[in-house]
């Protein structure tokens, strides 16, 4: 006979961890129960050789929650704050920008880039509202969710005519067009293009990358902060702070499936054949995994199920990781750039070129790159004088034509480097050891099916109302006491906690209502 | 001197529409076209010998069955007749029917999988679904959502409660349907790469989308939600070539006393006092009239006929940013004979429609990566219809036109104008795609007119030769068309209205923006509306 907890929860990734740390705080019994060694998910320091530590995954924080951290009086250590970006030009003519201040660029650009950053941000922070509670059911749903959808009228409307009317255009628009109309530097049209394009299967060109780079505003306006130790140590605070709400936290162990008992979630069972019984199962896993794999197709609607597999979340982001006897030389960077994130994606064409071979199966010749060294701003991660590179590299398809062989996988990060020493000729000299993470590794490593760290792509056919499928945004599957908190539920992925606060919260005001 | 109650400039389909419901309701209408000959792009032109060719718009679906009867069309002349199905030739010699006979259809799915057949009748009954919702708006007058005026409330609780009557899971796969690629939309029902090529490619003509781009599956609907005496999405030819469907309206113009000039290019309209006062030509003559209509798309209207100083600064800028690209050119082919496919038996019925001649979805998008890079694709994704098998009087006997329609092409090559030598190759691009399944075609090739984006500006006026005036992308749709806040056909000039397809809603030989517009003129002049609602679908 084993115990019986209020809730299990399946998966230790921050959003598993925020939902089980404010459920145990209201009182429940909750275990969460890890695959891996550790907890954190993506959100993870790991090392990569020894004495060289790194984020693993995620590696910039950017989208944190306000509210989750306020909530769990959680204590955030950060090595850099407000970090700078360097949009790096072939012939060192670096643009460096910060939120809306950019050097770098003509008078106009630096102005129109004031106005698009205010506008950005303001469109960002009616969409955060909604981001942190459950999107409200279309029809069927109850009197509270027509106040939601009769708030959310009435908030658009409170933008006044003008910015209401360029909200409802550039909701559906592509970044490509607007970078293209508002700048005339190449390198800043990139660096914003980039922002909307990372971690997502769109180019600049395709409709949908506003709402992408909508997302990233959401909460901090996108400042871009660096959790001291990586970005683990945000995942064992907030392991902490389950642990001492009451919260049981095991790891290696992973889960087979979801007890289906008589129409309804009944506990868990382990890989190893241990149960955990509860009548509330939170899954942090993906929609795919947790419905097709965990749950069991049989156990759902075959409407719903045809729907969950038609969850588009392929991955098109590799992660790249280097160890470093010293800090590479860049044409025309200062050493203090080093404490920023620098980006290749000269230009908003360039960044659609590399996004072209995505579509049929192939990686790009010419990445673009998201580079961060984090030990250069905490010296815990890397040897005295050494340092580590991370860094996001698209795109690199999950399904390659061909498989991510050995090969195939040699010959990508043969290509991501030549593409870095064309800014850092002197990069490969300085590498100790070096790991390249693609969709596929993501996959293993991180179980997030298709290696997409929003656990679904971020478009508007699977956002809000219909993310991670129509009528189950509100974190309740169609199996009685199963629930999902991860990236794939409203209102997706990136470290930001909301995910996992808002399933705590949908599961709690369901118990009052029962 | 004389004033006109109304002056329609442009005399494509959209401006005869919006005239002959003005002169309907009795006003004195002037409509002015800067060509020899009416119609716009909805033109039959009689290029070579005896061939009339359809050289702009080919095929007759969107037109508004309320308008047709309304105006009476089929007394001027207007007969449209439906065309059966079409085919995608495969490289491997194979080839992929697509029939009316929906057994045939399960048939010919069935071919290629028994999965893809059964998904078909679900695919077909969803995207019916979608089309009846979007037939209801289109001869509507889209709500301000911003405004709180009575009738934009009543509009946009009418399009509430349609949204709402579809039931809850129907709205999602609303919202989905409104916001999805096609390609993922097809995915998510087929699995046959022929069958969803064939099937997307209503998702990218006339748009400088791919077929992976968001908002595509909208692209689709457009193309469906026509019909042909009744017959839901059907397309056909009018009689005669296109020309037949400007002439019919021209003629429905006519007989309610309404006044046609051609050879009459506006050069500006004329504003005084914010108002406008009237037109005055390229040839230097000046006409009155109480209102203007602009019947030419927004660019044209407001950025080449009138100052800046007359618009409100933030318009113009939306103007100006308005996208119009252009992403589709024409080969318009007099031929010595019929063209043999062997892939077919010789009089196979699927002759009688639609050609393709791209097989998978790759090759699809890779067109669109092409144009993207500012040039044409070199394996381009082709619309081919010969309409003299079902209409006769498009050819001297025996001998047939072929309209080819080509996704993408761009409006300047690399940035540049075109060359002759760049329209020579790509044409021969095209040219060779289709020999590559017709042996004897072109041997049987007497004639042919290269159209590129650019020619079809100069031509047909439209800007950078976009055929819908304006890309149907959700930031160019409903209230945001042709810019937020002018959604209801009023220019920001008092007197001034706009009816071509750069408004709701948009392009296609539909003839409701024209319609629209004129509802509109007639409430502002408090006039009886002569303008047909919505017949409703059930």
């Amino acid at each position: 006979m084993t115990d019986r907890y209020d809730a299990v929860v399946i998966g230790a990734g921050h959003n598993g961890l925020v939902c089980a740390a404010l459920l145990a705080k209201a009182g429940k019994k909750v275990i969460v129960l890890e695959a891996a060694a550790d907890v954190g998910g993506a959100a993870r320091t790991r090392s990569i050789a020894e004495g060289y530590s790194v984020s693993a995954c995620a590696h910039l924080l950017y989208q944190l929650q306000p509210g989750v951290v306020r909530e769990l009086g959680l204590n955030v250590n950060l090595a850099a704050k407000k970090m700078g970006t360097v949009a790096l030009a072939l012939d060192s003519a670096h643009v460096r920008l910060n939120g809306g201040k950019v050097d770098g660029v003509s008078e106009a650009d630096a102005a129109n880039l004031r106005a698009f950053h205010r506008r950005m941000t303001r469109f960002a922070d009616l969409l955060h509202t909604y981001l942190n509670q459950p999107p409200p059911r279309l029809g069927g749903g109850t009197s509270r969710d027509w106040l939601t959808l009769a708030r959310l009228g009435l908030d658009l409307r409170r933008l006044g005519k003008t910015e209401m009317r360029e909200f409802l255009r550039l909701i559906g628009m592509n970044i490509y067009d607007e970078v293209d109309e508002r700048f005339e530097s190449p390198l800043l049209r990139g660096a914003i293009s980039l922002d909307a394009v990372l971690g997502t299967h769109l180019g600049p060109r395709s409709p949908n990358t506003i709402l992408t780079y909508l997302y990233r505003l959401c909460g901090n306006h996108g400042t871009l902060d660096l959790p001291a130790g990586g970005m683990g140590s945000i995942t064992e605070a907030l392991a902490n702070c389950a642990r001492n709400n009451g919260a049981i936290i095991r790891t290696g162990i992973p889960v087979k499936r979801i007890i289906v008992d008589n129409g309804r979630a009944a506990g868990v069972e382990t890989e190893s054949g241990e149960t955990f019984d509860s009548w509330t199962v939170v899954s942090n896993a993906d929609p795919k995994a947790t419905i097709l794999t965990l749950t069991g197709s049989r156990h759902v609607e075959t409407g719903f199920t045809r729907r969950i597999h038609n969850i588009r979340m392929r991955g098109n982001a590799a992660k790249l990781h280097l160890a470093l006897d010293g800090l590479p030389a860049f044409n025309g960077l200062e050493k203090k750039d080093f404490g920023d994130r620098l980006l290749i994606a000269p230009d908003a064409n360039y960044v659609e070129r590399a996004f072209n071979p995505a579509k049929y199966g192939e990686y790009s010749p010419q990445p673009v790159l998201e580079i961060t060294f984090p030990s250069f701003r905490d010296a815990t991660l890397a040897p005295t004088g050494k340092h580590v590179m991370s860094a996001i590299v698209q795109y690199a398809p999950y399904d390659l034509r061909d498989g991510w062989s050995d090969a195939a996988h040699e010959a990508f990060l043969d290509t991501t480097l030549a593409t870095i020493e064309q800014y850092a000729p002197d990069l490969r000299q300085r590498i100790i050891a070096s790991e390249l993470l693609t969709p596929k590794d993501i996959e293993r490593e991180f179980r997030i099916t298709g290696g997409h760290w929003h656990h679904g792509e971020l478009t508007l056919d699977q956002f809000l109302f219909v993310r991670p499928v129509g009528g189950f945004a509100q974190y309740a599957m169609p199996l009685d006491g199963l629930f999902l908190c991860g990236a794939g539920a409203h209102p997706g992925g990136g470290v930001s906690g909301a995910a996992g606060r808002n399933a705590a919260r949908a599961i709690l005001a369901r118990e009052k209502a029962a | 001197m004389k004033t006109y109650d109304a002056i329609v400039v442009g005399a494509g389909h959209n401006g005869l529409t919006n005239a002959a419901f003005l002169a309907k309701a009795g006003l004195d209408v002037l409509c002015v076209e800067k060509n020899e000959y009416i119609g716009g792009a909805t033109v039959s032109r009689n290029l070579y010998k005896d061939w009339y060719y359809s050289n702009c718009s080919y095929v007759c679906s969107l037109l508004r069955p309320e308008i047709f009867r309304s105006l009476e069309l089929h007394r001027h002349g207007l007969q449209v007749t439906p065309y059966g199905g079409g085919v995608t030739f495969m490289e491997d010699g194979n080839y992929f029917g697509s029939y009316w006979n929906s057994e045939v259809a399960h048939r010919e799915y069935a071919r290629f999988s028994r999965h893809d057949a059964d998904a078909y009748e679900r695919y077909s009954a969803d995207v019916m679904r979608q089309t009846r919702f979007i037939r209801d708006s289109l001869l509507r007058t889209p709500p301000d959502p911003t405004s709180f005026k009575p009738r934009d409330l009543r509009e946009l609780l009418h399009l509430g409660r349609r949204f709402y009557e579809m039931g809850e899971d129907r709205m999602y796969d609303t919202i989905r349907f409104w916001t999805m690629s096609v390609a993922e939309y097809l995915d998510e029902y087929f699995e046959t790469d022929v069958i969803k090529a064939s099937m997307s490619g209503s998702g990218i003509i006339g748009t400088a989308l791919g077929i992976h781009s968001p908002g595509t599956a909208y692209v689709l609907l457009h193309h469906y939600m026509g019909e042909v005496d009744g017959n839901v999405g059907s397309w056909g030819y009018a009689r005669g070539g296109m020309g037949s469907v400007a002439k019919a309206i021209a003629g429905a113009f006519q007989s309610y006393g309404g006044e046609i000039r051609t050879d009459a290019g506006v050069d500006k309209i004329l504003v005084a006092n914010g108002k406008v006062k009237g037109v005055a030509l390229t040839n230097g003559e000046e006409i009155n009239a109480r209102i203007v209509v602009s019947g030419m798309d927004v660019k044209r209207t407001f950025l080449k006929c009138m100052d800046e100083k007359d618009l409100p600064a933030d318009f113009y800028q939306r103007v100006r940013n308005f996208k119009i690209r252009g992403s589709s050119g024409k080969l318009n082919i007099a031929l010595d004979g019929l063209p043999t496919f062997p892939a077919l038996p010789k009089n196979n019925p699927l002759l009688d429609g639609d050609m393709h001649f791209i097989d998978s979805m790759e090759r699809m998008e890779r067109a669109y990566d092409d144009w993207k890079e500012g040039t044409w694709s070199k394996d381009p994704y082709v619309d081919m219809v010969i309409p003299t098998v079902t209409d006769p009087t498009m050819a001297p006997p025996g001998k047939h036109f072929m309209s080819c329609f080509i996704q993408y092409c761009p409006y300047q090559v690399e940035g540049r104008a075109w060359t002759s030598e760049e329209r020579d190759a790509f044409a021969k691009t095209v040219i060779d795609q289709i020999g590559n399944y017709s042996p004897d075609f072109k041997d049987l090739i007497l004639h042919v007119e290269i159209r590129t984006p650019e020619d079809i500006e100069r031509e047909a006026g439209l800007s950078e030769g976009n055929i819908f005036h304006g890309e149907l992308t959700m930031d160019q749709l409903l209230f945001n068309r042709p810019v937020p806040g002018y959604a209801q056909y009023r220019a920001p000039v008092g007197g001034l209205y706009m009816c071509g397809s750069s408004t709701h809603p948009g392009g296609g030989v539909m003839a409701a923006p024209g319609a629209n517009a004129a509802r509109e003129i007639l409430l502002d002049l408090k006039r009886n509306n002569t303008v047909p609602g919505n017949f409703g679908d059930d």
